[in-house]
């Protein structure tokens, strides 16, 4: 199996409030149409390490690499580019537009995108809604969903432009059992149906042990891989 | 950059939070329309101010000052002695205040390019007479179709017409305060002593009020030939010339270029006015410092506007920026919103600052008898209007730009994670 993701000697520091090393030196390869878990206690870096794997966060001294490509030092428009072309993600707290309607917050990274026509970027939000169980919802206001309904039409959205690495960030935190479970069932079938790379965060030990691969961190430093 | 896509989230942010924009589009209205308002009643007062100062007065007068000379006949019959020649207490010499050649200066000044034209004048001082009292005054003699020309006098005229001064013979036209003190109306008869000592009837024809009351009280008009008649006068006795310019602010230059040259006293308008001038020049500077203050206490209300507006947007922006959206496309969608606002609640108002200038113009104002006022004067100046939606568009859309250019800059991340 290919590597499709590779972080060398990650260092990041918090200045505030005061100097603090969250990550020392982390290294570790994720393969294409993994589904990996990595898990830790609070604020043992594991968060801090997935949003510099996202991209969002460019102030971290290393190396990453996704796809061959080196993203490390590379300009914001280029990362985000990126990011809408590539990568996925699903954040803790559901964090869709409360001013769009599903379908549309579905279809806005595509429509970025700008690779297909809008009629076909519409059917295809639908499908992505069929396959998280969402798809009678789609002209409701983002607002008007429940937490579970959200996080679901937040991981359509994650995969409207085929990402090849999704990632979450405890997608499943707030969700009762059954929405946990759902949210589960979705990644695994991504993962082994479609080869899609998956990288979640979680505290919850039941998803991790379930997935392909676990990561455990403590300190700042992955303690097994 | 894609800016349909852009259009469309600026379109979809400002109809789903539309009591925001609503409030977004009321701050930049009542900014400029304040601003319109105040800049239209303050200029409005100014040219007001002037109107009146410059109807009663020529921009330059030629007359003949009838000073003690300068050149002394001692020193004409002494001349080149090394004495000094002291006269105590020297007087004038008795020379008529008399203009010479007055018809043909007159037509010789109005060929000039930057004269508009020039309304000979005799005046004169004299005593209104009522019963034992008597009043002192002027009277100007006036040709009167040339003062209607050159300096509106018919609009100043309250009772009866000015035309009647040239149909009734010995006819008089008083200022309104000098009538209510000889309690005299249209169709009375009034006796005047001249400066020799000759009294006249003169018929009440009209009273005029230029809105001053030093000149109401004091001044009357009748023809010039009433005056030659009353002082014993020849045809060509004229003492003054009232010379209109086309453009009144050359004023002094033209009094300067005229003395040499016709070798007269020439007074401009700004020398006779010099107070006058001095409070212009200061209600302008005013003028200028209101309404910048205005315009940077409306610019603050709008950038704080929009920057809330942006400021409650950052978790929206964080999404976005997380979801693929580059900085430009950040910029350009809240540009939009605030352009979009910056356009309708300029234009709105306008039109609320146009409508409280017709409020404020219709509103009486009882100005007393010192000035002749009905209604609050108000500029209409296109210009005010043009510079307020001006304003309003650049500033909100420097108040759309810098909040959004910060926010697009951020990582993502430090918004999402605080």
């Amino acid at each position: 199996m290919e590597t499709i993701l590779r972080a060398s000697s990650i260092i990041k520091y918090f200045k505030e409030p005061e100097p603090f090393q969250v990550l020392n030196n982390v290294d570790f390869e994720v393969r294409k149409g993994e589904f990996l878990s990595i898990v830790g206690k609070s604020g043992c870096g594991k968060s801090t390490l997935l949003y510099i794997l996202s991209t969002m966060d460019t102030d971290y001294s290393g190396r990453l690499e996704i796809k061959n490509e080196a993203l490390t030092g590379q300009k914001q428009n280029a990362l985000a580019a990126f990011r809408n072309a590539h990568l996925g993600f699903v954040f803790q707290f559901h964090y869709l537009l409360p001013e769009f309607s599903v379908l549309k917050n579905v279809m806005l990274p595509a429509l970025k995108l700008g690779k297909f026509s809008k009629a076909e970027i519409e059917e295809k939000a639908l499908a992505k809604l069929r396959l998280v169980g969402m798809d009678l919802h789609a002209t409701k206001m983002a607002s008007r969903l429940s937490g579970g309904q959200q996080q679901r039409v937040a991981i359509a959205r994650a995969l409207i432009n085929d990402p090849d690495i999704i990632m979450g960030d405890e997608p499943t935190g707030n969700l009762d059992k059954t929405n946990s479970q759902r949210v589960f069932e979705i990644f695994k079938q991504l993962s082994v149906e479609n080869g899609q790379t998956i990288i979640t965060v979680t505290h919850d030990p039941d998803f991790a042990q379930r997935s392909d691969r676990v990561i455990e961190m403590q300190d700042g430093q992955i303690i097994r891989a | 950059m894609n800016w349909k896509l852009a259009i469309n989230i600026a379109l979809t942010h400002l109809f789903t939070k539309r009591k925001q924009t609503l409030v977004a589009m009321m701050g930049v209205m009542f900014g400029i329309s304040m601003f319109i308002t105040m800049i239209s009643f303050m200029t409005g007062v100014n040219q007001w101010m002037e109107d009146v100062a410059m109807d009663g007065t020529p921009h330059v007068r030629i007359f003949n000052p009838m000073q003690v000379k300068e050149e002394r006949i001692i020193d004409a019959v002494y001349a080149g002695s090394n004495n000094w020649q002291v006269v105590a207490h020297q007087k004038p010499g008795n020379d008529l205040p008399k203009i010479r050649n007055a018809a043909l200066l007159a037509k010789e000044l109005e060929a000039l390019p930057e004269v508009q034209g020039v309304a000979p004048q005799l005046a004169t001082q004299a005593f209104f007479n009522n019963g034992p009292i008597k009043i002192s005054g002027s009277i100007s003699g006036i040709d009167v179709r040339k003062q209607q020309a050159l300096f509106n006098l018919q609009s100043k005229v309250e009772d009866g017409s000015l035309d009647d001064l040239l149909t009734a013979s010995n006819s008089i036209l008083l200022g309104r305060g000098l009538a209510r003190k000889l309690n005299a109306v249209v169709g009375n008869r009034v006796s005047i002593t001249t400066p020799e000592g000759a009294t006249i009837l003169l018929k009440v024809v009209g009273t005029f009020s230029y809105g001053i009351s030093t000149f109401d009280d004091t001044k009357a008009f009748a023809t010039i030939s009433t005056v030659q008649k009353i002082l014993q006068k020849d045809p060509s006795y004229v003492t003054d010339l009232h010379i209109k310019l086309k453009d009144y602010r050359q004023s002094k230059a033209f009094a300067q270029k005229l003395q040499p040259r016709f070798s007269v006293y020439a007074e401009d308008w700004e020398a006779a006015n010099a107070s006058l001038l001095a409070g212009d020049v200061i209600r302008n500077m005013m003028t200028g410092i209101i309404s910048f203050t205005l315009l940077l206490v409306a610019g603050f209300g709008i950038y704080n506007i929009m920057n809330m507006n942006i400021m409650n947007k950052m978790k929206d922006i964080a999404i976005l920026k997380a979801t693929g959206f580059e900085g430009g496309d950040i910029v350009g969608i809240f540009l939009l919103q605030s352009v979009i606002i910056g356009i309708i609640g300029g234009l709105l108002g306008l039109l609320l600052g146009y409508g409280c200038c017709c409020l404020l113009r219709v509103t009486p104002f009882p100005a007393g008898e010192f000035w002749r006022m009905n209604t609050l004067p108000v500029n209409f100046d296109g210009r005010f209007y043009a510079a307020g939606m001006l304003f309003g568009f650049v500033t909100t859309l420097l108040a759309g730009y810098f909040p959004s250019k910060r926010a697009a800059k951020i990582d993502p991340v430090k918004i999402i994670r605080g």
